[in-house]
C-alpha cells in the first residue's frame, strides 16, 4: 500500500518548544524536591522567565523562505516566528504580574508556572502546525492547562464553577472542530494544509458540499476559542471566576493562537473557497463586535467588563480575518501585538488595585483613584484610551489598519459597522477614567504593596502601548514580512 | 455488504446523540460522558475514512484523539470531583453563582 520512508526530522525547527518544555519540568521538579526550603517560591518564577527568555533568544530572526519539518506537519516561517514572539511576551508579562498575585490569594503553587509554560508551548504548536493533526494537538495542549488554571482556586466556588464550565463548553466545541477536521479529511484524503490547498483548486468541485460542512465546523470549533458571538457564553462566567492573573493570561495567548491557526487554516488550506467561508465570517463578524460593546455598556464589574471587551476585540479581528488580503493579516497581527500590551497592562493595573478574594472589583471601587494613585490612574487610562482606539496609542493605529483592510476589500458596511461600535466602546472604557478623576472615593486606599515585578510589567505595558502608537513603521514591516513566507 | 456510508451515517447518528446529549441532560458527568460519545463517534468516521481512502493517516489521528480524550477526562473528572466538594451537587442548574 504506502511504502514506509524516513522522515524529514528537524530537532532544531521545535527548540523554543524544546526549551519551554524543559523548564516546565525543571519547575515542577524544584517546587517537588526543595518545596521545604523554597519559602515564597521566588526562584519558580526567575526559572518560569528564564526559560521564556531563552526560548525567545532562540526563536528570534527571520527567515527567507518557509522551512518544513516532521513530515510537513510542522513549519518554520516569519508569520509563525512573530507568533511565537507575541506568545513568549505575552506569558512573560503574566508570570510578571502573577508572582506577587499568587502569593496574596494565597495559591502560591509551583505547577501555576509549569502549567502556564505548558500552555505557552500548545499556543506555539498551533502557530506553527502546517497539518490539521498539529494543529489539534496544539489546541487542546494550551485548553487542558487553561482549565486546570481556571479552577487554580480550588476553596473558591466562582473559580471552581468557572473552570467546570469552560471545561465543559471547550471540550463540547473540540468535538465540532474534530468532527470538521474528519470530513475535511474524508473529501480530501488529507489532513496537510497545503495538500488540501491543492486538492481543493485541482478537484475541488467533486466534494463542494462536504468541505463546506468541514469549514463550517472548523470554524465552529475555533470561533468558541476566540470567543466570538455566538460561542461567547462561556467568556465573562470565565473571566469572571478564574484568578485574575490566569485572567489576563486567557485574554491574551490563547485568543492569538487560535487566531493563528484561524488564519493559516482559512488561508492556507482553504483559499480556494475564499467566497465561502468569507460569507460565515462575515456574520460573525458583525454578531461579535456589536454584541461585545453593546453588553459590556451595561457591566458593573471591571473583569466582566474587560471579557465583553475582549469578545469585542475579538469581533475586530474577525474584520480582519474578512477582509483576507495582506493588509487586513498584517492588521491583524500587529492589533493582536497592541492587544499583549494594553490588555496585560489593565489587568496588571486590576491585580494591584484589588484586595484578597476578588475585592474591590467594581467599576465604583475606582472613583477618587486619579488623586489618591495618580502614576497607576494614569497608566490606566492610557490603556483604556488604547483599547478604545484614540490616538497617539497603539489601539488606534492597529483598528486603523484593520478598516482600511476592510475598506480596501470592499467591505465598506462592515468597516463602518466597526467604527459604529468602536464609539460605543469609548463611552464603557471612559466611564471607568470618569470615575478615576470625577467622583469622589468611596473606599479607602490602603497603603499598595507594589512589588517590582508587576511595576516592570506596568512600565514594559505602557511603553509598548506608546511605542507601537507613535511609531508603528518598523513593527508595521517586520509584519508584513511575515506573511510574505505564508503562502 | 457494508460500504463506508454506513459507517458515515453511523457516526453521524452518535455525533448527533452526543450533542443532544450535552444539551437536554443535567448531570455534569452525564454530560461530559456525551463529549466522550462526540468524540468517539469522531473516531469512527476517521477509521471509516481511512479504510476507504487506504491511507494510515486518519487511523494516526484515531490515537492522538483517544490519548487527548484521556488526559481530558483525567482534567475534567478532578474538576467536577472540586465542584462536588463545595456544592454537593454535580447538576448543571445548580451551578449558577455567576450571570450576565
Amino acid at each position: 500500500m504506502t511504502n514506509v520512508s524516513v522522515m524529514t526530522f528537524n530537532i532544531l525547527s521545535v527548540l523554543p518548544i524544546l526549551v519551554l518544555a524543559g523548564f516546565g519540568m525543571i519547575v515542577l521538579f524544584v517546587d517537588i524536591l526543595f518545596s521545604k526550603r523554597l519559602g515564597d517560591k521566588n526562584i519558580l518564577a526567575y526559572l518560569s522567565l528564564a526559560g521564556i527568555i531563552i526560548a525567545a533568544i532562540v526563536s528570534r530572526g527571520t527567515t527567507p523562505i518557509a522551512l518544513y519539518s516532521f513530515n510537513e506537519t510542522f513549519v518554520i516561517d516569519n508569520y509563525s516566528l512573530f507568533f511565537n514572539f507575541i506568545f513568549l511576551l505575552s506569558t512573560g508579562l503574566v508570570i510578571l504580574i502573577s508572582h506577587q498575585y499568587m502569593k496574596r490569594e494565597n495559591i502560591n503553587y509551583g505547577e501555576y508556572y509549569a502549567l502556564i509554560l505548558f500552555s505557552t508551548i500548545g499556543m506555539m504548536l498551533m502557530a506553527s502546525g502546517a497539518d490539521l493533526l498539529n494543529i489539534y494537538i496544539g489546541l487542546e495542549v494550551m485548553s487542558i492547562s487553561i482549565y486546570v488554571l481556571t479552577g487554580l482556586k480550588r476553596s473558591k466556588l466562582t473559580s471552581n464553577e468557572a473552570s467546570l464550565k469552560y471545561f465543559l463548553l471547550g471540550a463540547f466545541a473540540t468535538g465540532f472542530l474534530l468532527y470538521g477536521v474528519s470530513i475535511i479529511y474524508g473529501a480530501t484524503g488529507s489532513f496537510n494544509l497545503k495538500e488540501i490547498a491543492d486538492f481543493l483548486i485541482n478537484k475541488g468541485d467533486v466534494t463542494g458540499p462536504f468541505v463546506y460542512l468541514g469549514v463550517g465546523l472548523i470554524i465552529i470549533g475555533l470561533g468558541f476559542k476566540v470567543a466570538s458571538v455566538p460561542f461567547h457564553a462561556w467568556v465573562p462566567d470565565v473571566y469572571e471566576g478564574a484568578p485574575t492573573a490566569v485572567t489576563a493570561f486567557m485574554s491574551v495567548g490563547p485568543k492569538a493562537a487560535a487566531f493563528a491557526a484561524f488564519i493559516r487554516i482559512l488561508m492556507t488550506a482553504f483559499g480556494s473557497t475564499h467566497y465561502e467561508w468569507q460569507k460565515i465570517v462575515y456574520v460573525l463578524a458583525i454578531l461579535t463586535m456589536t454584541v461585545g460593546n453593546v453588553v459590556a455598556v451595561a457591566q458593573t464589574n471591571i473583569k466582566r467588563m474587560l471579557a465583553y471587551s475582549s469578545i469585542a476585540h475579538a469581533g475586530y479581528l474577525l474584520v480582519a480575518l474578512v477582509a483576507a488580503n495582506t493588509l487586513g493579516v498584517s492588521g491583524m497581527l500587529f492589533y493582536l501585538l497592541t492587544y499583549v500590551f494594553m490588555n496585560i497592562g489593565v489587568f496588571a493595573i486590576v491585580i494591584i488595585l484589588s484586595q484578597r478574594n476578588d475585592g474591590f472589583m467594581q467599576i465604583n471601587d475606582y472613583a477618587g483613584l486619579g488623586y489618591k494613585h495618580p502614576l497607576l490612574a494614569i497608566a490606566m487610562t492610557l490603556f483604556l484610551l488604547s483599547m478604545a482606539g484614540i490616538p497617539p496609542t497603539a489601539g488606534f493605529i492597529g483598528k486603523f489598519y484593520i478598516f482600511s483592510a476592510a475598506i480596501k476589500s470592499g467591505y465598506i458596511g462592515l468597516a463602518v459597522i466597526g467604527m459604529i461600535n468602536s464609539v460605543i466602546s469609548v463611552y464603557y472604557y471612559l466611564r471607568v477614567t470618569v470615575v478615576m478623576y470625577m467622583q469622589e472615593p468611596v473606599r479607602e486606599f490602603y497603603p499598595l504593596t507594589i512589588s517590582p515585578f508587576i511595576v516592570a510589567a506596568v512600565v514594559i505595558s505602557v511603553i509598548g502601548t506608546l511605542h507601537l502608537g507613535i511609531f508603528p513603521s518598523k513593527i508595521m514591516e517586520l509584519v508584513q514580512q511575515s506573511i510574505l513566507t505564508m503562502r | 455488504m457494508i460500504t463506508v456510508t454506513h459507517y458515515i451515517v453511523l457516526s453521524a447518528i452518535l455525533f448527533t446523540l452526543g450533542v443532544v446529549g450535552v444539551l437536554i441532560r443535567r448531570n455534569a458527568i452525564v454530560v461530559f460522558m456525551c463529549i466522550e460519545l462526540m468524540l468517539n463517534a469522531v473516531n469512527l468516521s476517521f477509521v471509516a475514512f481511512a479504510h476507504y481512502l487506504h491511507s494510515m493517516n486518519g487511523q494516526l489521528f484515531v490515537f492522538f484523539t483517544m490519548t487527548v480524550a484521556a488526559a481530558e477526562a483525567a482534567v475534567g473528572l478532578a474538576i467536577i470531583v472540586a465542584v462536588f466538594r463545595n456544592k454537593e451537587t454535580v447538576n448543571i442548574d445548580d451551578i449558577n453563582i455567576m450571570k450576565w
